[in-house]
């Protein structure tokens, strides 16, 4: 599943609505975002979502009734019976005699590891093409935009699958092709949205008091062009989650049997489906509640951020 | 208003479709097998396979697949007691082999064609075995004709100097039509139960020139093979080669003139679903009437259901092999901690399934040469935290590869396994690297092509009842896969493949089986029980530990 | 309108010229290069030593760039180390099972999504809009495997209202002459095979379908709620028409329009989910057997399978531009 191409933001073109607050730094904007945000309902679901996965993974270390990996019921698991929720187990086993709880509590660690980190790696790549396109232009521009159109032109999915073959099967390959499958996409959407604010009255007004190119660039234009990207950013953590979950699927996750990582467990429950439906489903839904969650708060921030939103 | 209500309306259809759509597939389905079924209950046979056979033609295979469906199309001069791994005739219907161990003199079944009509006579004896003896090139890899290569021992020529004329056949005779005389240059004790390889079936002369099989183009390891090997195996078994949709089906129809019985199954469909969880609820949907290979975790819940488990006599080991070419596993004293580790009953209760037994030799206790007397080593960690202590070894880091995403007879659940037996070898306080590798070609690859591994989980599962069929394959010489060079073991195996006498052949055997785990290259550690499924009213399945299973003597209800 | 097309297609050399770039460089990439990468790991020195004379390995780096470009153009995209056969070959064989099912999961998408969407516009912040909602954002954000999983286990292995497994019904005995197997039936009078073959295509095409299906229903209805707002809706009905009117005739097809480009992007999407949906259905399409190559890591049916993915990918948006130009002159310039 490439939510990819799903969670794109379209770089706002120069359209009616499309006028940057007025003020330079943006801060009304934002300001008026979170007064938008606090009132919407969704927004405050996805923000307690992430709050929650977030505090999970920070203090597995407190919540987990056991270690990552840790087997502590394996002489109670046999091939056709894997124990249900016990005392000793809230969630029960999974096939290899590891506490299911505590393997959703350290799976909550792998994913933010993964999104993050991944998220971060597009978001370096995909801000520096995006900004050497954007600011530079001319030849520098064609050469990225085409660049950046060739990675386009495969399937996303495929893309991280190619990647991460060649790069192994460990978790860092698994990081670094789902954070360069994201690098075109932020960078198309930070390249369009600061051609859009180039030519705004202020930047004009920049120019023509002397400012130089790079110092219009860096104090004026971009600091303008960074919503979209945040909202992408946001978007993109939940894209990570699932993409992270489809190559686990794909066995190009890495890491043993027992490591706890959402996509790897759901994966290795399909087996298990009929004698033990929690291991597929417990993961399945935390997979796509986190995903729920920055999506939910990625919108709602995009559409508090977008101008033309306001008529709604 | 209006509107919500026309939505409703809308919606309701939809799902009044799709639930139409449901009610008539059941239908459609009941109608397409009665339809099928002429009126006299079913006569298509489907069983799921794992994968595309490698090859038709059997000559080039050596993988389970290709020999499932090859089973069908050909037979070999030998065959097998049902239900065992010894040899019986089949279409030689007797043998004789001279004093001297040279001369093997087959009285062949007479009357018998091939698909083609083709007769069956001495003469295509004789081509079928000069045509493996003169394999050259390419056709002698591994990956094409391994078992002639291993059986034989070499080819007539070859380039690779340990192939070239090193062979035991020597040359073919027909004295007559029904007689086929095989000379060899030196005894080979374990030839007539390896004819019954489906390697090593009779295919039509007619149609192996016409289709020109042996011209494999491409490499060893991708070749391309001829149009016989896709679309043209021609044998004399009960079921004639229809057609193969690589990655969909195979498909098989009665022989109409077959020799034997020809039973009830008209039609062998073999749809190919690679993931063992879609293979059993294809079962479970009623899409295929059998498939292999079935997981321990799914035998209770598919009984219950009211499929059918059918079981192979184990004739297979799954070991832990240790490599000692890491100067860690060269020492015996870790080695024999490691195996005072493993809990081998509690890893056979916990992932293999019901019915297995714990393993004390390589070999299954079904094969001649098993001895009951072998050192053993019992579940002790705290003999083996002593051991390791005294190896100096207290603080040991070791890679530990197994495979994923497969199941083999012999190794039904190798990711259950692994995490049994890592977290056995945890707790004495030996710090496992687990290294995941796909099956093919990297893990195999690895163990047996590379030096770099220490741990490993492997198996094999008999060809024949041959003792040398799995020592000799594990320990017959040096090899990546154990990393170690112990001329005398490598002797006494050796030796014991070529006594002519059995009662000295088995006791050779023996004393080998206590060598070897006396040196302990590796752990045997179970000996476990292959399982198939199938539908209720599927009965008299051939189930076979050589897995020598011919759909023939199937019967399906209505 | 035959200018577009040519200058799409033109667009489209370099950036085939960049991703054949980019695989050749990423073949040789892999731990061991190319020679091991059609070997495995297992080929002993001599045998590389081969291979990279046979092929070429060791001339020039352009020499062999250029070698394999020429390859490329005359559809010699290697051989399956997995299978032995052709990779141009594995994927013809293969690809019309995936145009079924990706054609039939985006019709159901679209068969629903519009409407839904549409519905859900029209009746802002009720009930049915609120469900609509959050059904397209669960659309985006369950794992499209876990959705194929759990509707065979539902449809197919609890219920056995559909198979769970495979393109057709392996007693069936159908001919092929398309490979298209619902059209097949349809050509060849047998009817049974048709039925048959759709009856496999459903719970694929729904878990399938579900990604573009969430995707349409979201912009459908954000599209419809800005054009009901626009200021030539207004006018219309200021103008008097009758709201039916205004409703059926402006808003559906002004609305409709961004709806069109999107559902051409779905192809991406399809194309990605095809690969874990097939996978969980044993369907014999190229997603699956490009899962197979992932799993065994037969680098040239990766490299060949994208290159040509790539390409029908490029000529289907291209194809979808086009028709989108001829629905709205607007665009064609």
């Amino acid at each position: 599943m490439s939510a990819a191409e799903v969670h794109e933001v379209l770089p706002a073109g120069p359209g009616p609505g499309s006028r940057p607050s007025g003020d330079v730094a943006g801060q009304s904007l934002w300001r008026v975002a979170w007064r938008r945000l606090r009132r919407n309902p969704g927004a405050i679901a996805g923000a307690a979502i992430v709050a929650v996965f977030v505090l999970v993974a920070v203090l597995a270390p407190l919540l987990a009734p056991y270690d990552a990996g840790a087997l502590p019921g394996r002489a109670e698991v046999r091939p056709t019976l894997i124990p249900g929720p016990s005392d000793a187990y809230p969630l029960g086993l999974d096939r290899y005699g590891a506490d299911l709880l505590s393997q959703l509590i350290w799976g909550a660690r792998a994913s933010l590891l993964i999104g993050v980190l991944s998220t971060v790696l597009g978001l370096l790549g995909g801000m520096l093409l995006g900004v050497l396109a954007g600011g530079v232009g001319g030849w520098v521009d064609s050469v990225i935009m085409r660049l950046v159109d060739l990675m386009l032109s495969v399937p996303s999915l495929l893309l991280a699958v190619s990647i991460a073959a060649v790069a192994g099967q460990t978790p860092t390959s698994v990081v670094v092709a789902i954070g360069v499958v994201q690098v075109p996409i932020f960078a198309r959407l930070l390249r369009g949205s600061m051609l859009a604010q180039r030519g705004q009255d202020y930047v004009l007004a920049a120019s023509s008091l002397g400012l130089s190119r790079r110092t219009v660039t860096m104090t004026h234009v971009l600091p303008n062009s960074v919503s979209p990207v945040i909202v992408q950013g946001t978007l993109m953590l939940a894209t990570a989650v699932i993409e992270a979950a489809a190559l686990s699927f794909l066995g190009l996750g890495g890491g043993s049997p027992t490591t706890a990582e959402w996509g790897r467990m759901l994966t290795a429950a399909q087996a298990e489906l009929e004698i033990a439906p929690r291991l597929a489903l417990w993961p399945g839904a935390c997979i796509a509640v986190t995903a729920l969650g920055f999506t939910l708060f990625g919108e709602a921030l995009r559409e508090a951020l977008d101008p033309r939103q306001r008529r709604r | 208003m209006k509107s919500q209500w026309k939505a409703a309306a809308g919606l309701l259809a939809v799902g009044m479709v799709l639930a139409a759509c449901a009610e008539s597939d059941r239908d459609s389905a009941d109608g397409a097998t009665a339809g099928a079924a002429a009126g006299e209950g079913r006569d298509t046979f489907i069983f799921a396979a794992s994968s595309d056979p490698a090859s038709l033609d059997p000559a080039f295979a050596s993988d389970g697949e290709s020999f499932r469906v090859a089973r069908q199309i050909f037979e070999g001069l030998v065959g097998v007691e049902p239900g065992t791994a010894d040899p019986a005739p089949l279409l030689a219907e007797s043998w004789e082999v001279s004093d001297d161990g040279l001369d093997y003199t087959f009285t062949l079944k007479e009357g018998v064609q091939f698909h083609d009509g083709t007769p069956f006579d001495a003469d295509a004896v004789c081509f079928n075995f000069d045509r493996w003896n003169n394999f050259t090139g390419i056709l002698q890899a591994e990956s094409l004709s391994y078992y002639w290569g291993k059986v034989n021992g070499g080819f007539a020529t070859s380039d690779v100097p340990e192939l070239n004329g090193t062979g035991k056949y020597e040359s073919c005779a027909a004295p007559d039509a029904a007689t086929a005389v095989i000379h060899l240059k030196s005894p080979l004790p374990e030839l007539v139960a390896a004819l019954s390889l489906p390697a090593l079936s009779m295919q039509s002369p007619t149609a192996l020139t016409e289709y020109e099989a042996d011209a494999v183009s491409g490499e060893a390891d991708a070749p391309v093979l001829p149009e016989y090997a896709t679309a043209h195996p021609t044998g004399t078994g009960p079921f004639v080669f229809e057609s193969w949709s690589p990655g969909e089906e195979v498909v098989l129809t009665a022989n109409e003139d077959y020799w034997g019985e020809q039973g009830q199954v008209r039609r062998i469909v073999f749809p190919i679903i690679s993931d063992a969880t879609a293979r059993r609820q294809a079962l479970q949907a009623g899409d295929i009437d059998g498939y292999d290979l079935v997981g321990p975790a799914d035998v209770a819940a598919l009984e219950e259901e009211g499929y059918q488990i059918v079981n192979r006599d184990p004739f297979n080991v799954l070991y832990l092999g240790m490599n000692q070419a890491d100067p860690d596993l060269a020492d015996i004293r870790v080695r024999q901690a490691i195996a005072h580790a493993i809990d081998k009953e509690a890893l056979v209760a916990q992932t293999l399934p019901e019915g297995t037994e714990v393993a004390t030799n390589f070999v299954p206790p079904s094969v001649a040469g098993w001895n009951d007397e072998v050192t053993t080593y019992e579940y002790d960690p705290d003999r083996a935290q002593e051991l390791l202590a005294e190896a100096g070894k207290s603080d040991l880091t070791i890679d530990f590869n197994y495979p994923t995403n497969v199941s083999r007879p012999y190794m039904p659940t190798p990711e259950q396994t692994f995490t049994a037996i890592a977290a056995d070898l945890e707790a004495v306080g030996i710090t496992v690297n687990p290294v995941p590798q796909p099956w093919s070609p990297d893990y195999l690859d690895t163990i047996q092509g590379g030096t770099e591994h220490g741990l490993h989980l492997l198996g094999w599962t008999g060809d024949y009842n041959d003792t040398y069929n799995f020592i000799g394959v594990f320990f017959g010489g040096p090899s990546n896969e154990w990393g170690f060079d112990n001329p005398e073991l490598f002797q006494q195996i050796g030796d014991a493949r070529y006594q002519a006498d059995v009662d000295e052949q088995t006791a050779a055997y023996e004393a080998a089986n206590a060598a070897i785990m006396d040196f302990l290259p590796g752990i045997p550690l179970a000996h476990p029980v292959p399982s198939l499924a199938f539908k209720p009213d599927v009965q008299g399945y051939p189930a076979s530990p050589v897995q020598d299973e011919v759909y023939n003597v199937v019967t399906l209800g209505d | 309108m035959v200018r577009l097309i040519l200058r799409r297609l033109a667009l489209l050399v370099p950036t085939l010229l960049g991703l054949s770039v980019l695989l050749f460089a990423w073949v040789r990439a892999l731990p061991g290069g190319p020679a091991t990468a059609l070997l495995g790991e297992r080929a002993t020195p001599e045998a590389v030593e081969r291979i990279n004379a046979l092929y070429g390995f060791d001339r020039p780096i352009v020499e062999q760039y250029v070698r394999y470009l020429g390859q490329l153009v005359t559809g010699n995209f290697g051989v399956s180390t997995r299978t032995g056969r052709p990779v141009l070959e594995e994927f013809a064989s293969r690809f019309p099972a995936t145009v079924e099912l990706t054609v039939l999961a985006l019709l159901l998408a679209v068969a629903v999504a519009i409407p839904l969407g549409y519905l859900a516009a029209r009746h802002q912040g009720r009930t049915l809009d609120h469900l609509t909602v959050v059904a397209s954002l669960l659309g985006v954000t369950v794992p499209v495997f876990f959705l194929a999983f759990l509707l065979k286990y539902a449809f197919a292995v609890e219920l056995g209202w559909f198979p769970s497994s495979g393109r057709q019904d392996p007693a069936m005995i159908a001919t092929h002459p398309t490979g298209l197997y619902v059209l097949d039936g349809l050509l060849t009078r047998e009817w049974d095979a048709s039925w048959d073959a759709l009856v496999h295509l459903v719970l694929p095409a729904l878990a399938l379908g579900s990604i573009p299906l969430a995707v349409i229903a979201r912009i459908t209805r954000a599209s419809v709620i800005d054009v009901q707002s626009a200021d030539y809706v207004r006018t219309a009905r200021a103008k008097g028409l009758l709201p039916r009117h205004v409703r059926d005739r402006v808003v559906l097809r002004n609305a409709l329009l961004p709806v069109s480009t999107t559902i051409g992007l779905q192809v991406g999407l399809l194309l990605s989910g095809a690969v874990l949906t097939e996978t969980v259905f044993a369907f014999p399409g190229i997603g699956s057997f490009l899962a197979e190559a992932v799993f065994n890591l037969d680098y040239a049916v990766l490299q060949g399978f994208i290159l040509i993915i790539a390409v029908v990918y490029a000529l289907v948006n291209l194809l979808v531009d086009v028709s989108y130009g001829l629905i709205d002159p607007r665009i064609a310039r």
